[in-house]
């Protein structure tokens, strides 16, 4: 086939060549072919034609596949904002842990605050509440007034690392509402928690 | 080997006296007395008098007879004498003498023959030795002559003759306020026979799967008060009995909620709400509720004026210490409450307007376990609250006038007490029977009793004596 091809060509460029040396005085009007010029001519038309189609055909393709890639580009990158709404999320969620009756941030915990520091200066318009869990072991009422001890402390921690104190909301919980109903030590860590709600502003998180 | 050790130490302490006269060796003992602390319930045998709640009557008066007799006795103030054959003692009575007194015969002849040897005896006299060769003091004839009057006579038995004989309305039994007329009779008879004012016709509020409920004193009625949709603690009872408050969780905060007895109507107090308030507590003039409210800066003591939602004062300022949990004196000029300022949790006291605030139950610093939930006892004389011993917690008892403190349980995880109008039962929170329930505990005997098998029941709050809703006596 492309052989064929190539010998179609070649011959075409003989018979070219040899009108243009043949008529040298005056050009050859076109009108006045021998019937092999005009098949041949046709038959060039008609590559041109379906050259011209195979061109369109591709451009029309390649403008399909880039408009399908770039929606699929969107998409992708709608689903990285949304993935990235999610961690933002799953961050401030992360809840910190206090020691038995104490309501100090402890240090190795501090790191999960300044993420929360980071999110809310990423997201201005985001407000948060901080609520306090107590485990069981402590006193029924006074573990209303420690809880609030351990929301107001992450609270501080936030507002002394920037974050504009009408931001933050407190509240406690005391031992009311376990998230471990168990009866174990692991059980009283867990439960010795501040939770992180968002309060307002939480559409469509920025990544820090 | 500890005889030897105990000669040793007469030796070594007989040197420094330098003579024969023997040193005590009672060092803990005179070292615990010295710090006002004595381990467990301090048991006082003695001889009470014996009572017998005699037989009788419709199936009805069964029930009252039922409910009187089980108020006397926890009332821990009698024996109660149960009748080997109750019928037969009825048989024994002595046959009226002829000079039969008319009212006595009248209300006889109206009931049926087995009750008419009581009635008749109320007047007559009973077949006093044999009930005191059972060791009887007291008698208690209950007689029903018309549906909706109840005779009571009171006999003393030692002295052979009736005490008193009075009259109550005791509605039907289906009647919601049948109960606590029931009581009321039950406290009648004491106050008949000794002389002093019961705690039969009282209510205790706790606090069960986040709401409040209510039952009397008996454990029977028990009913929810609270929303059944919101979580709710703390509840605390008004001077007068009509009404109680509580805490209730509400949009992310706390209020505080009075509740009237008679209507159920509920009414938040107005300046609470926007912060977490809890703890209430009604001056004894029911005038002014003291409630802890926890905000940015820690939990202080406030008081309000709730009737007229006016006057929000606050008594402490704890600047990132806490306050909470306030009682007030009986004369109402004094608040017991909780401070975290010396760091751990201990019972502190102040002046009624907040001045004058200083330690109330000794401790040792870092040695005393922290101290929660004081509960000033009607009499003014003691504070009741828990503390922290050993890893668990234990109820005490703050003599308000000496200062000294005593420690009333010590079995299982004990907390959350509160005084019976009598200052002398206490309700409290007990795992003693491996769940968390409501016990009661007389602590002239140290006789004590599940109040109710509802696991989890916690935070109870004893009301005052209850009003009587109907009028019962003609």
């Amino acid at each position: 086939m492309k052989r064929f091809e190539m010998l179609v060509l070649g011959g075409l460029a003989a018979v070219t060549v040899a009108a243009a040396c043949g008529g040298g005085a005056k050009p050859t009007p076109p009108a006045p072919q021998t019937a092999n010029v005009d098949s041949a001519a046709q038959a060039e038309r008609a590559r041109q034609d379906s050259l011209e189609r195979a061109r369109q055909d591709s451009l029309r393709r390649a403008q399909e596949e880039a408009a399908r890639l770039a929606a699929q580009r969107t998409a992708d990158s709608l689903a990285a904002i949304g993935r990235s709404a999610d961690a933002v999320k799953a961050l401030l969620a992360t809840m910190i842990h206090f020691d038995f009756d104490k309501a100090n941030v402890k240090s190795e915990e501090a790191s999960i605050l300044d993420q929360k520091v980071a999110i809310l200066q990423a997201n201005p318009n985001l407000k948060i509440r901080i609520t306090g869990n107590c485990d069981e072991r402590g006193s029924d009422e006074y573990n209303l007034a420690l809880g609030n001890r351990r929301a107001i402390a992450a609270k501080q921690y936030l507002v002394s690392h920037g974050v504009d104190a009408g931001r933050i909301e407190t509240a406690s919980n005391g031992k009311e509402k376990p998230i471990d109903g168990g009866h174990t030590e692991e059980a009283w860590a867990k439960n010795r928690n501040d939770q992180t709600d968002i309060a307002a502003g939480g559409d469509s998180l920025k990544q820090p | 080997m500890t005889r030897a050790w105990v000669v040793a130490l007469t030796a070594a302490a007989a040197v420094p006296a330098g003579g024969l006269v023997p040193r005590p060796l009672a060092a803990q003992d005179s070292t615990a007395i010295d710090r006002g602390v004595r381990i467990g319930i301090l048991y006082r045998p003695g001889v009470r008098p014996g009572m017998v709640v005699l037989p009788g009557g419709a199936s009805t008066l069964d029930s009252v007879r039922a409910i009187i007799a089980r108020d006397l006795d926890y009332s821990d103030r009698f024996e109660l004498i149960t009748l080997p054959a109750g019928d037969s003692i009825r048989v024994a009575t002595a046959p009226p003498p002829p000079p039969a007194g008319a009212r006595g015969a009248a209300s006889a002849a109206k009931t049926t023959a087995g009750s008419a040897g009581h009635a008749g005896a109320a007047a007559t006299g009973l077949n006093y030795p044999l009930y005191q060769a059972l060791g009887a003091d007291f008698a208690v004839a209950i007689a029903t002559p018309t549906p909706d009057t109840t005779v009571v006579t009171v006999h003393d038995v030692a002295a052979g003759g009736v005490r008193r004989e009075f009259r109550a309305h005791v509605p039907p039994l289906r009647d919601p306020g049948f109960r606590l007329a029931v009581h009321h009779v039950a406290d009648r008879i004491l106050e008949a026979t000794l002389g002093v004012a019961g705690t039969a016709a009282t209510r205790v509020l706790v606090v069960l799967d986040g709401k409040v409920y209510s039952m009397d004193q008996d454990a029977t009625d028990f009913a929810l008060v609270s929303a059944g949709d919101r979580a709710a603690l703390s509840p605390a009872w008004g001077p007068d009995g009509r009404r109680f408050a509580y805490m209730e969780f509400w949009q992310g905060h706390g209020r505080l909620i009075v509740q009237d007895v008679g209507t159920g109507k509920r009414s938040p107090v107005a300046t609470s709400g926007q912060a977490l308030d809890f703890t209430p507590a009604f001056s004894p003039d029911g005038k002014t509720i003291a409630f802890s409210r926890a905000t940015d800066e820690g939990t202080d003591i406030y008081t309000v004026n709730y009737r007229e939602n006016c006057c929000l004062q606050r008594l402490t300022v704890g600047r990132f210490s806490d306050n909470l949990s306030p009682t007030y004196s009986p004369d109402g000029r004094r608040i017991a409450f909780v401070s975290t300022r010396a760091g751990a949790p201990q019972i502190y006291v102040m002046a009624a307007d907040g001045t004058d605030q200083q330690l109330f139950a000794p401790f040792d610093y870092g040695v005393t376990g922290s101290s929660y939930a004081p509960d000033w006892s009607p009499d003014g004389q003691s504070v009741a609250f828990h503390r922290e011993v050993g890893g668990t917690y234990q109820v005490f008892v703050l003599d308000v006038r000496t200062r000294g403190v005593r420690q009333l349980t010590s079995l299982g995880r004990n907390e959350d007490p509160t005084w019976a109008p009598d200052s002398r039962h206490m309700a409290f929170v007990s795992d003693r029977a491996g769940f968390r329930q409501i016990w009661i505990v007389d602590v002239e005997t140290g006789r004590i009793r599940a109040l109710v098998p509802h696991s989890g029941a916690r935070l109870p709050a004893w009301s005052p004596r209850l009003p009587e809703t109907a009028a019962s006596t003609p």
